[in-house]
């Protein structure tokens, strides 16, 4: 597991060193073509801005989004460039590291800023990118996160969206639950020092009483505990007949290993928080069965999730997460924006957002004048020790 | 009914890791007049060893158990010599800063040498639930239970009965009368931080084989709450450190349970405030009258 991980790490840094130093002659090459000319467009590139933690706590996150767009932005440029009205541009990538720290975003912002970017790609955490929300807006660029959940992110009209919000997944799991498996009886255990886990589970609460649903137990837990028998226990005295638990892989693996502890056989569900689970706990029995909502599944046979593995695999030697996938993605958006606005103009492309759809690997994508994202749920199965698609009428 | 009873078995097992951790503040604290912060990351330094012998070297479970305490009561001895010893002499507040940066070192050689992403390891313990009249008790509870139990009454016996014990006694009642009465007061020290050490390597033990996951600050919290427990029962006490901290686990537990996981340990804390109020020298310490 521990070489596995170095192995991921080293070769991440030695992917972002290979596109550091690629970034570095793209960036010469620019000024001396451009000769002094100060708009970037000028010489047929469009240049994205990204954002994300690549040091730190989420930097695993970060990396994986860069990753992900870099691959789409390979592929869009070997298969000829976007293009915009008459002319056809080459996408470049300028990925600054915000170490989803609310500071170092908008110093990192201001960079991307002066190096001319045209579209903001990031950020990947929510704290970070409410800090540059208004600074963004008021640059009028068109900025799209391609993960961060926060309701507010996309409160200013230039901001989108690509993810699921917190509140979605509750209320989508909530149906599965109540409507789909027919549970009236449901108790949850949730991080209430988390805005992402409390913002899901308050979700799920309320959509579950809509249903006609009973919250038997709402057992909470702090950020970085390890101990959940207490609350299992408690959840074990009530008559639940499914677990929700809206939390990180970390924390799911803890949970789910202590209740088979306690002879609790409960179903569990669960967040995308979830995916990466399977590596967490030491004997995948305890999984089994869990479902969890996902955007995105490596193991899809879908042959454009597949070809993306393949690449992605090839090129830094890893599975893609979500996260790869929702940059990827959020690549092809931008290029839809960029050829249904034939222009380049942070305006022209805003206006453009509503307009399209975009076929990407999170599922078939249209967007709202509010920023948000349109597009269906994906369940994840854990069976046999494997992620595994599941359809839910 | 049943889940109450589970509940307090739930307390009184996270209880014993917050006693024999306490147990190691208590001696130390007896003995050196000095809070040991480093101690809580000796049970990080038991985990890592722990998984290093079964899982890297392969080892069986016996001699693995034994190297990693071992390794710990000589981390423990090292610390001692190197970090404390030189400061024998110096005011209280330079050994207290001295002790936290070697727990930093610690926690970041740990981070170091094993990164930071948490690591999963499985329990070397594989004993079925058992079930008692409806109430489920986890294999590992059971153990738990009973190795705390065995390691409080060794202890117990060691202190009262043998002669390095005595001799134990007689350095935290008074050093200099101890070095006149013929007893070597730097190896009893270095004796204490290798007992201190060696529970908190079984602590250790027993947390990974529960959580079954390790990291470098894993240490950190129960180290805290070990440390509570300890002036809870009244530092310097070795019965004291036992009961404060079967107690604060149980509190602790009962308090998630019952009123609030948030206030859990604002509640617990309250209790130490409380008890501290009434009683300054804790629940069984002694009451003594300090010379300025």
């Amino acid at each position: 597991m521990r070489k596995l991980f170095k192995r991921v790490v080293s070769l991440g840094l030695l992917g972002t060193l290979a596109v550091a130093s690629l970034a570095a002659c793209g960036t010469k090459n620019n000024s001396s073509g451009a000769g002094g000319d100060d708009t970037a467009s000028g010489d047929g590139t469009f240049l994205i801005g990204g954002l994300g933690p690549l040091t730190g706590a989420a930097a695993s996150y970060g990396i994986s989004v860069k990753q992900g767009a870099e691959i789409a932005i390979q592929e869009i440029n070997d298969a000829g460039g976007v293009k915009a009205g008459d002319q056809t541009l080459k996408l470049v990538l300028q990925f600054e590291d915000d170490e989803a720290d609310g500071d170092t975003a908008m110093a990192a912002y201001n960079t991307l800023m002066d190096k001319g970017i045209q579209a903001l790609l990031g950020t990947v955490t929510s704290g970070a990118g409410l800090a540059i929300s208004d600074q963004t807006s008021a640059d009028g660029i068109l900025q799209i996160t391609p993960s961060g959940s926060a309701a507010d992110l996309t409160k200013n009209p230039n901001a989108f969206r690509l993810c699921f919000t917190d509140p979605l997944q509750g209320q989508t799991m909530a149906k599965y639950a109540v409507e789909t498996l027919g549970n009236k009886k449901v108790a949850i255990i949730y991080n209430n020092a988390d805005d992402y886990s409390t913002g899901v589970a308050d979700a799920f609460e309320s959509e579950v009483k809509a249903l006609g649903g009973e919250i038997v137990a709402k057992e909470a837990f702090v950020t970085d505990a390890v101990d959940f028998n207490t609350q299992l226990t408690s959840i074990k005295g009530t008559d639940a007949q499914i677990v929700f638990a809206p939390v990180y892989y970390q924390d799911a693996a803890y949970i789910t290993t202590q209740a088979s502890e306690l002879g609790i056989t409960l179903p569990f569900i669960g967040s995308d928080g979830w995916d990466g689970v399977i590596d967490k706990v030491v004997d995948t029995k305890v999984l089994e069965g869990a479902v969890f909502l996902s955007p995105f599944l490596a193991t899809d046979s879908d042959s454009a999730v597949q070809a993306f593995v393949g690449k992605y695999k090839e090129k830094y030697n890893a599975t893609p997460d979500q996260f790869a996938a929702d940059g990827y993605d959020t690549v092809y958006v931008i290029k839809a924006a960029i050829e249904k606005a034939g222009k380049t103009s942070s305006a022209d492309l805003i206006k453009a957002m509503t307009e399209i759809e975009v076929k990407g690997l999170t599922g078939t994508v249209t967007f709202n004048a509010d920023g948000e994202p349109n597009k269906g749920a994906k369940f994840v199965e854990i069976k046999g020790g494997e992620y595994t698609a599941k359809t839910v009428e | 009914m049943e889940s109450i009873i589970e509940q307090l078995i739930n307390g009184l097992r996270s209880g014993s890791i917050y006693a024999l951790i306490a147990l190691g503040y208590t001696m130390v604290y007896g003995i050196a007049k000095m809070i040991n912060f480093a101690h809580g990351d000796i049970i990080m330094v038991g985990a890592y060893s722990l998984y290093v012998f079964i899982a890297r070297l392969k080892m069986p479970v016996v001699p693995a158990v034994i190297f990693t305490i071992l390794v710990c009561a000589i981390i423990g001895v090292v610390i001692e010599k190197v970090a404390y010893k030189p400061l024998r002499k110096a005011p209280p507040l330079a050994v207290l800063i001295t002790a936290i940066g070697v727990s930093y070192l610690l926690q970041n050689l740990a981070q170091l040498i094993f990164t930071a992403n948490p690591i999963t390891f499985k329990s070397i313990i594989n004993l079925k639930a058992v079930k008692i009249a409806g109430i489920t008790i986890p294999g590992i509870t059971l153990v738990t239970l009973v190795v705390t139990f065995i390691c409080m009454a060794a202890l117990t016996l060691f202190i009262n009965k043998t002669k390095a014990g005595s001799a134990m006694r007689a350095v935290s009642e008074d050093k200099a009368a101890a070095q006149l009465m013929g007893i070597n007061v730097n190896r009893t020290i270095s004796m204490t931080f290798a007992i201190g050490s060696a529970l908190a390597a079984v602590a250790g033990i027993i947390f990974i084989c529960q959580f079954q996951s390790v990291e470098p600050t894993l240490g950190a919290l129960p180290g805290i709450k070990a440390f509570v427990a300890a002036v809870l029962g009244g530092i310097g006490s070795v019965p004291g450190a036992m009961l404060g901290g079967l107690l604060l686990g149980v509190i602790e537990s009962v308090s998630k349970a019952y009123i609030s996981t948030q206030l859990a340990d604002a509640i617990v804390f309250g209790v130490l405030v409380i008890v501290l109020l009434v009683k300054p020298s804790g629940l069984l310490g002694k009451n003594s009258i300090e010379k300025v």
